[in-house]
């Protein structure tokens, strides 16, 4: 990796080997993860079904990764006792990659739902759900850039556009109940729809988790729940 | 649609390789499930060890593997630097003191065969102590002390081989200017490296520690410990320490000892995450010892 994710205390030895190898991991996975969901985007959005397909077919690798990064983080812990950044990076490590590989399984179900989609005609030109999945997946670069570049403002700025996703589904939802209520044939398509606006809002919620555990990381101040305390 | 397929890192785009070769690293010190397949260099075969009529040590049995670092643990008492000091004959120097039963080989070769040169023996199996103990005489000479002994004067030879252990034991750069100078002029932390150049001096295949860095400050510590990895590429290492910290940070497989017993072996993530034996993890959560 050309940028270091986190500074370690190690410069070199068994614990920077291991603390390198868990951060390799995490790029990889945050890597699949970004290429997942702009495949199961594409797959809605060009109704080809063979990229659903893939999609379907590459989630595995994530799941064997989550596993892999698990087992170097607790190994890690048991065995080097990690104290303060190296510390707070295993707990982060961990959890990024619980959130990265929730976004693969969204991006599964994104999948699903465009091949159901993909065997009748569009109900409406696709307009909000682009939207919803563009601000998705630049706030799931945003969060993995902010890891890599240590920048925990950016976390935090991420954060905040969680809130335009959350309006857009609510928005698209009470559109789409409308489609329903007037032609019960589109109630199948509406529904799909539906889910697939909901799976972005889940991935919108995956990606400001791990803003939060990036400014975390650097700032060793934790965020989460703040307004609602 | 403006949501293109770009990936985050173009240096990391995931590929089946990519993901291969994370889930698969080279390194067999990484590679846990390897570890006890990578080749025995000391196989001790159900040994009993006694001071006097005292048993110290009861049917130990297990493989040291080649180039890896293996830890002993356990509280005082266990066998643990006992066992240490049968792996080159130290223990002969102690009076009353035998092999009951069992067998140690190196290589094939019982160590305990009256035909086996202990010299010899010992040149193969180096050793670093728990204090240091630089002879009082210059850096140079304290390394080059075993070539004289073997009668290797040439002067090319010592000071390549000067050279050569310093950079092995991490120590060159900092002693480079004054090699003439006594070696009792370093600190603690230099005079343990300069202890491990020395010993890597005659080229050994194995070396064993013993509690090297019980004398040392943090700072010292890790270095030793840095140190530790580097050599594992070249030689199998045997270390016996009282911090179980230090075994974690350092060892491929880690052995637990008690009351002259071997309790549990196992690769250290192993050991230290998930031992099979009660008494292991007692003895590593502190519980007792």
């Amino acid at each position: 990796m050309p940028t270091p994710v986190h500074s370690s205390s190690y410069s070199n030895g068994p614990a920077a080997e291991q603390i390198g190898k868990i951060r390799e991991t995490l790029l990889l996975m945050a890597s699949l993860t970004d290429r997942n969901l702009s495949l199961a985007l594409r797959s809605l959005v060009e109704r080809d079904d063979k990229l659903s397909d893939a999609v379907e077919a590459e989630d595995s690798q994530l799941d064997e990764l989550e596993v892999s990064l698990d087992e170097l983080v607790i190994n890690h812990m048991a065995t080097h006792a990690p104290v303060a950044t190296d510390c707070r990076f295993m707990l982060v490590a961990s959890k990024i990659s619980s959130n990265l590989e929730r976004i693969g399984d969204q991006a599964v179900s994104i999948a699903r739902r465009a091949r159901e989609l993909n065997k009748e005609p569009l109900l409406k030109p696709l307009i909000d759900i682009p939207r919803m999945a563009q601000i998705a997946a630049g706030m799931l670069r945003d969060s993995i850039s902010a890891l890599i570049d240590r920048k925990a403002e950016m976390a935090q700025e991420i954060i905040r556009r969680d809130k335009e996703v959350d309006a857009i589904n609510k928005q698209l939802a009470r559109e789409l109940t409308s489609f329903m209520l007037e032609d019960p044939s589109t109630i199948t398509r509406a529904l799909n729809l539906t889910l697939v606006a909901r799976s972005l809002e889940r991935i919108a919620d995956h990606c400001k988790n791990i803003a939060e555990e990036v400014y975390y990381l650097y700032q060793a101040r934790d965020i989460r729940h703040e307004r609602k305390a | 649609m403006s949501t293109s397929p770009t990936t985050i890192m173009d240096e990391t785009t995931p590929t089946a390789q990519s993901v291969e070769v994370v889930m698969n690293p080279a390194s067999p010190a990484l590679d846990k499930s390897s570890r006890f397949n990578a080749p025995t260099i000391i196989d001790i075969d159900n040994v009993d060890f006694y001071y006097g009529q005292s048993k110290a040590l009861h049917g130990i049995n297990f493989p040291i593997k080649e180039k890896l670092v293996t830890a002993f643990i356990g509280p005082s008492g266990c066998g643990k630097s006992t066992l240490l000091r049968c792996l080159n004959r130290m223990n002969d120097l102690v009076d009353g003191t035998r092999i009951g039963a069992g067998s140690i080989k190196i290589s094939g070769v019982d160590i305990y065969d009256p035909s086996v040169d202990v010299i010899e023996l010992r040149k193969r199996v180096g050793m670093v102590f728990q204090k240091s103990n630089p002879f009082p005489k210059s850096i140079y000479e304290n390394i080059v002390y075993g070539l004289r002994l073997q009668g290797i004067n040439q002067k090319a030879r010592l000071d390549e081989t000067v050279e050569r252990s310093l950079r092995g034991a991490a120590l060159w750069d900092e002693v480079r200017d004054r090699l003439h100078t006594s070696a009792l002029g370093l600190s603690g932390g230099q005079q343990q490296r300069l202890c491990i150049a020395r010993a890597i001096a005659v080229e050994p295949e194995i070396i064993l520690m013993d509690e090297p860095c019980s004398a040392l400050d943090p700072i010292a510590t890790v270095k030793v410990e840095e140190l530790i990895h580097q050599l594992k590429q070249n030689y199998t290492i045997v270390i016996v320490t009282h911090n179980m910290q230090q075994a974690g940070r350092c060892s491929d497989i880690t052995a637990f000892f008690y009351m002259g017993r071997l309790i549990e072996i196992d690769t250290t993530e192993k050991i230290f995450t998930n031992p099979s034996q009660r008494q292991t993890e007692d003895y590593i959560s502190g519980r007792f010892g």
